[in-house]
């Protein structure tokens, strides 16, 4: 089987109101250096092109489609789209070129959430009988797991308060962060409650941009004379959309996704998750066994801004990223959807070893 | 037991989103010159391609637009179709044409109404001018051009349709 590599790496820095852009004024920037890193020209230049989005978020009716005009599809171009984080848009992207109908392939995601409310948005994705007409929304689900683990002796509230203070101190470094800086964990605690027993800092917050990235095959990475990281795992598992079957304290699904993608074969170096709630990188790190030996979130990851439908794709480019730099020889990153981290996806990446 | 109970066709979950919706800085910048009574395009600075309504990029080359272009009211005809049923909350009523319009100084065609014609009289490379709403309605708007109606001016061969200088045929 070919081996996939990681090529390019970009992202818009994470802001809270994009103004008066549209999709594809969000988008081009992001794609224009990202085709720079590898020295293409356009979508022209790469065999497929996949992007993931939804439209709910910015209120506006087959904006995803608008997007194409970003890429340059003149001639008509290979092209698809995943209602979903761009991860999972990756996903399709290395079973396209695994199937041998791709050798490259450009992958992007985009998010202006700041048009409507999210969380109320978000609650149109649940269970259609019985959940989305109630209306309950993605905060408050996740307020409901964080009680649970508390209640459970899980996690204390310190716990959560200390995600979220090393995540601003992290962002420090972070020149798309949106929150970032010193803040104690007893500051925090000393903040009032905003969904109980969640305070605002425990939630990311809402945030306009897009991240976009090149992979190929290693031999199409060697012609193009570029950095590259070995992707060598990538799985993902869902879990049902009844809540009330879930054991929400734990993250069963991540942690099968991680094992079939080949977390186990060596020591994880840094692991970027998606974890939206400051309880979920708790859950996260233990369902994936990490320990002191792991650098979770050096990014911040998304407490310190989360672009929806970019942010699992922009998890796999900042492990990418500190592969590249030398930071890190083998990594993890993992991307969620879904209430409560129902769907997981986890990604091994590794130091190319020279020829 | 389960043989007696009724069957469900449906269920009523109404949906409703507040969206505080922005047009982009593409279509503000046309939108503002519509409500002057100008058309404006935006030209590729790779291709030179000039595109109206214009969304921010060279939908070819995928390359940011920038430069503005005042464009003629006076288009091209460049394809047709004859309305003959109603179109719900449509006040015109059928017969009624529906236009792809290339305008002079554009490359690419936007689609409007046409009246003031004989239906069956429309072919493409016709000339055709904007009919505008009177300026104290002009709105940031596509609707502040009420139609378009036919012109006396030479058609356009086929294959100059969309190929037009800002200053027509004859220019």
């Amino acid at each position: 089987m070919k081996k996939i590599a990681i090529v390019a790496y970009q992202q818009s820095d994470s802001v809270s109101d994009a103004g008066a852009v549209n999709e594809v004024e969000l988008i081009m920037p992001v794609l224009q250096r990202t085709f720079a890193q590898v020295g293409l020209n356009n979508a022209q230049d790469v065999d497929f092109v996949c992007s993931g989005s939804c439209d709910y978020l910015q209120g506006a009716a087959f904006a995803f489609v608008a997007g194409v005009d970003a890429l340059g599809a003149v001639p008509p171009i290979k092209e698809s789209h995943v209602e979903m984080d761009a991860a999972w848009a990756l996903y399709e992207s290395i079973l396209k070129i695994r199937m041998g109908h791709a050798d490259s392939a450009l992958i992007y995601g985009f998010s202006k959430s700041s048009p409507g409310e999210l969380p109320i948005v978000l609650s149109q994705q649940l269970d259609p009988y019985y959940l989305a007409p109630l209306w309950i929304d993605s905060v408050s689900l996740a307020a409901l797991q964080a009680r649970l683990m508390l209640d459970a002796g899980l996690i204390t509230e310190r716990d959560m308060a200390e995600v979220v203070s090393r995540s601003r101190r992290n962002a420090r470094s972070n020149p798309h962060a949106q929150l970032s800086g010193d803040i104690s964990p007893e500051d925090i605690l000393a903040g009032e409650m905003y969904l109980s027993p969640l305070r605002k800092a425990d939630c990311c917050p809402v945030s306009d941009g897009a991240s976009a990235m090149i992979i190929a095959t290693v031999e199409q990475a060697q012609e193009w004379g570029v950095p590259y990281v070995i992707i060598s795992g990538i799985d993902h598992c869902i879990e049902t959309h009844n809540l009330g079957m879930r054991d929400l304290t734990d993250s069963v699904s991540t942690r099968t996704a991680a094992k079939r993608a080949g977390i186990d074969a060596g020591k994880v170096d840094v692991a970027e998750l998606y974890a939206p709630f400051s309880h979920q990188e708790i859950i996260l790190t233990r369902a994936l066994g990490l320990g002191k030996e792991t650098s979770v979130n050096p990014s911040g990851g998304v407490l310190a801004g989360n672009l929806m439908m970019a942010s699992g794709l922009s998890r796999i480019g900042e492990v990418f990223n500190r592969i590249v730099s030398g930071a890190a020889r083998r990594g993890i990153a993992h991307a969620t959807s879904g209430p409560c981290l129902q769907h997981n996806l986890v990604t091994v990446l590794e130091r190319a070893e020279k020829a | 037991m389960s043989d007696e109970q009724e069957v469900i066709t449906a269920i009523k979950a109404p949906v409703f989103l507040k969206y505080n919706f922005t047009a982009g800085k593409a279509a503000t910048r046309f939108l503002a010159q519509i409500k002057k009574g100008v058309l404006t395009g935006q030209r590729c600075p790779k291709c030179a391609a000039v595109f109206v309504p214009p969304r921010g990029s060279c939908a070819a080359c995928g390359v940011a637009t920038e430069e503005e272009v005042v464009l003629a009211d006076k288009a091209t005809v460049q394809s047709f179709t004859i309305v003959s049923i109603p179109i719900p909350n449509n006040p015109i009523q059928p017969p009624y044409i529906i236009a792809n319009l290339v305008p002079d100084g554009a490359n690419v065609s936007f689609i409007h109404l046409m009246s003031e014609c004989v239906n069956e009289d429309i072919h493409i490379g016709q000339r055709v001018q904007a009919v505008w709403k009177p300026q104290a309605e002009w709105d940031y708007a596509m609707a502040n051009i009420r139609y378009f109606k036919p012109i006396d001016e030479p058609d356009v061969p086929v294959d100059r349709i969309g190929k037009l200088p800002v200053t027509g045929l004859e220019g």
